[in-house]
């Protein structure tokens, strides 16, 4: 680089292609495979000289660098990523939220999702004892306990039976849980992040229960899976006949795993910890075990000192996505206020969106697909005048149940009870355009 | 259930066939035999246990060796016993280094003992003896999920000394108690009452108001994240955070 202007450096190191490989060198790797005859009078129809003084003028009416080099084959990638220009977009943790990674939670950066469905590589994770890698070869899910036919699958077994796919949100219990007693994160990533929504295959759970054959007077079945943690959760047997899928594929591929790979379970509109990942085992049995996750964790201590158990639906909730404290606002004029809305219990009905702190109201559109218990997308247009703003959420789902305010859940549950914040978020957007979560009294 | 009426039908059918003479009467029985007798509808898309057949018997040995839940009755906890004393020395060598070695936690690693009586304060500690309903549960979840970086690796005997020793740090049992398969189950937990089912939710009753729902003045922001230095950073790639 010696002799070359500042100038210049700048411009070769933007020559690269999305790998970071710099475009000499992909033309060295043309060259040394011989291809020079087919695409190479291409690629040297300019010199890299040429290419790093035009790369600047990509604007119009010049015509941008990347219009007039060779990109890379079809053999580059033969696993996809998104492009280097989204590196931001990312699953991010808060350090001093767990004592440590392999016991805690990552967040779906909600603000540069489209659509309903969370990509793969970003859904929130949540580990009890890390993220197990089991060989699928290797893994086993037994079915026993008050059943018929004690029953030993292989993944090439359960593969078998007829699959059905749905598109089911993922909800952690704890999503906002930090957010009980006071505006502390200032991110809709990391208030509302622990929250995905695919497309999940898999088999019935009823399928398989009506293949083992369910003794009577079962009526729950524990879920175990084969993490560090033999994570377990108690669940009643009628919602197992009801919706839970066995699920070895999301959103068109393989479990992620750290979504538990080779096979979990997906309990529609319950509280995600009882989905349990990396699934090998399920017994049948008369009573819930009372298991760590469900006694310890996962129960909502009230005011009076007693704590609710075994509260697994996730009650409909919404929040704006953008703007948010990640997407603030440049210019007055008009915007498309978007965000997401759920319900563990169906489809959502309505949401309304409020600007002036929830004083006055009005309904938005919903977009794409409305299903029940999936992510659910809300737009409604909106012109900023530049001033001072308190936005709101409100979600109504099919029951008629309203999304309540942080006030009225504090008011009943105290500030404690850390699972199961479904409260409308309020943003405050100011008149610089940047916005901060807050909570209004 | 289904499989039985199921079969109880298909009998019937069989009997119908071989005891008529004609197919008018033939029809008629099956006419009246698709009721089951349990009286509950068989759903269109139950199939017989079996009607697959894929995979294997799952055997005796093969769920000995994978059937570690415990119940709070005690069902399913192993011959085996551990005494406070015992315990102390295991846990100082697996467990203090996270949970401190009386239970107090170090950093944000769970707190196990005390708290006893603080569920109503401001700041309620949840500890094994303020909190947890079951001993039992105690002892299934050491022997499955702990030492944290070593699961699964203790003996029966050892999660026995380790559950009496959590136990004795909140005063749950005396230190000369030894716990075992027989008397796990019958440890009065502090906290055994505490909880409360079925879950009484919806417990809000906000209502989908539209115009003029509270007094403008009234809006009032008591709470914000802004200025708290709380967030970790959301732009930039995740490297760019590390210090």
């Amino acid at each position: 680089m010696a002799g070359k202007s500042h100038g210049e450096r700048d411009s070769l190191h933007r020559i690269e292609s999305e790998d970071g490989t710099p475009a000499s060198a992909q033309r060295r790797g043309f060259l040394k495979k011989g291809l020079f005859a087919s695409g190479g009078a291409m690629l040297s129809g300019l010199s890299a000289a040429a290419l790093a003084a035009d790369a600047g003028k990509s604007l119009p009416p010049d015509v941008p660098q990347w219009e007039r080099q060779l990109g890379p084959g079809v053999d580059d990638r033969p696993y996809g990523r998104p492009s280097k220009f989204e590196s931001s977009v990312i699953r991010r943790n808060v350090p001093w939220l767990t004592a440590t990674t392999t016991s805690s939670v990552s967040f779906t950066p909600l603000q540069d999702l489209r659509g309903m469905i969370t990509p793969n590589g970003l859904v929130f994770e949540r580990y009890h004892a890390g993220r197990a890698t089991v060989d699928p070869h290797r893994h086993r899910l037994m079915i026993h306990g008050l059943v018929k036919r004690p029953l030993m699958l292989t993944m090439d077994d359960l593969m078998r039976f007829p699959s059905v796919s749905r598109i089911q949100f993922l909800e952690c219990a704890a999503n906002g849980g930090m957010e009980w007693r006071g505006a502390q994160l200032n991110s809709v990533q990391f208030t509302h992040g622990m929250l995905s929504c695919c497309e999940w295959t898999g088999v019935p759970l009823s399928t398989l229960l009506d293949e083992v054959g369910v003794k009577d007077g079962a009526k729950w079945i524990l879920a175990e899976g084969a993490d560090g943690a033999s994570m377990d959760r108690s669940i009643p047997l009628d919602k197992a006949r009801d919706d839970v899928l066995v699920a070895y594929a999301q959103n068109g591929e393989a479990l992620r795993p750290e979504q538990g790979y080779p096979v979990r379970l997906i309990v529609p509109g319950w509280e995600a910890n009882i989905c349990v990942k990396w699934l090998r085992r399920l017994k049948l049995g008369t009573e819930p075990w009372y298991t760590r996750e469900e006694t310890s964790k996962y129960t909502d201590l009230m005011p009076d000192g007693r704590a609710r158990e075994f509260t697994w639906v996730m009650e409909a909730k919404s929040v704006i996505t953008f703007p948010c404290p990640e997407k603030p606002l440049q210019k007055h004029g008009l915007y498309e206020i978007e965000g997401l809305a759920w319900s563990g219990h169906g489809k959502i009905k309505r949401v309304d969106v409020s600007t002036d702190g929830g004083v006055n109201w009005r309904p938005t559109r919903l977009k794409g697909l409305v299903l029940p218990k999936a992510l659910t997308r809300f737009g409604v247009e909106w012109r900023w005048d530049g001033k001072p703003a308190l936005l709101q959420s409100r979600v109504i789902d099919e029951t008629g149940y309203v999304q309540p305010t942080i006030a009225q859940l504090r008011a009943l549950r105290g500030v404690n009870s850390i699972y199961h914040n479904n409260s409308i978020q309020t943003w405050q957007l100011n008149a610089d355009g940047s916005v901060n979560n807050v909570q209004l009294g | 259930m289904f499989n039985s009426a199921e079969r109880r039908v298909s009998a019937a059918r069989a009997r119908a066939a071989m005891a008529a003479a004609g197919m008018l009467i033939a029809a008629a029985c099956l006419a009246a035999s698709p009721a089951p007798a349990g009286g509950k509808p068989v759903s269109a898309s139950a199939k017989p246990s079996g009607y697959y057949g894929y995979g294997a018997p799952a055997t005796p040995q093969q769920i000995a060796g994978w059937n570690i839940d415990v119940r709070p009755d005690g069902t399913g906890l192993p011959p085996g016993s551990g005494s406070v004393e015992k315990g102390a020395d295991i846990f100082q060598t697996h467990c203090a280094a996270c949970h401190g070695a009386f239970g107090e936690g170090m950093g944000r690693y769970p707190k196990l003992s005390g708290g006893i009586g603080s569920l109503k304060a401001d700041r309620p500690e949840k500890t094994v003896g303020s909190y947890w309903p079951y001993a039992t549960t105690l002892w299934d979840y050491i022997h499955r999920a702990m030492p944290f970086y070593a699961p699964q690796s203790l003996t029966d005997d050892e999660v026995y000394a380790l559950t009496a020793y959590v136990l004795n740090l909140s005063n749950v049992v005396g230190p000369d108690f030894v716990a075992d398969q027989k008397n796990l189950a019958s440890v009065k937990m502090p906290n055994r009452n505490g909880f409360v089912r079925p879950d009484p939710r919806p417990d809000t009753h906000d209502t989908a108001c539209m115009k003029n729902c509270k007094p403008a003045a009234g809006v009032k922001i008591v709470s914000t994240a802004a200025g708290r230095h709380l967030t970790p950073r959301t732009t930039g790639p995740l490297d760019e955070q590390q210090p």
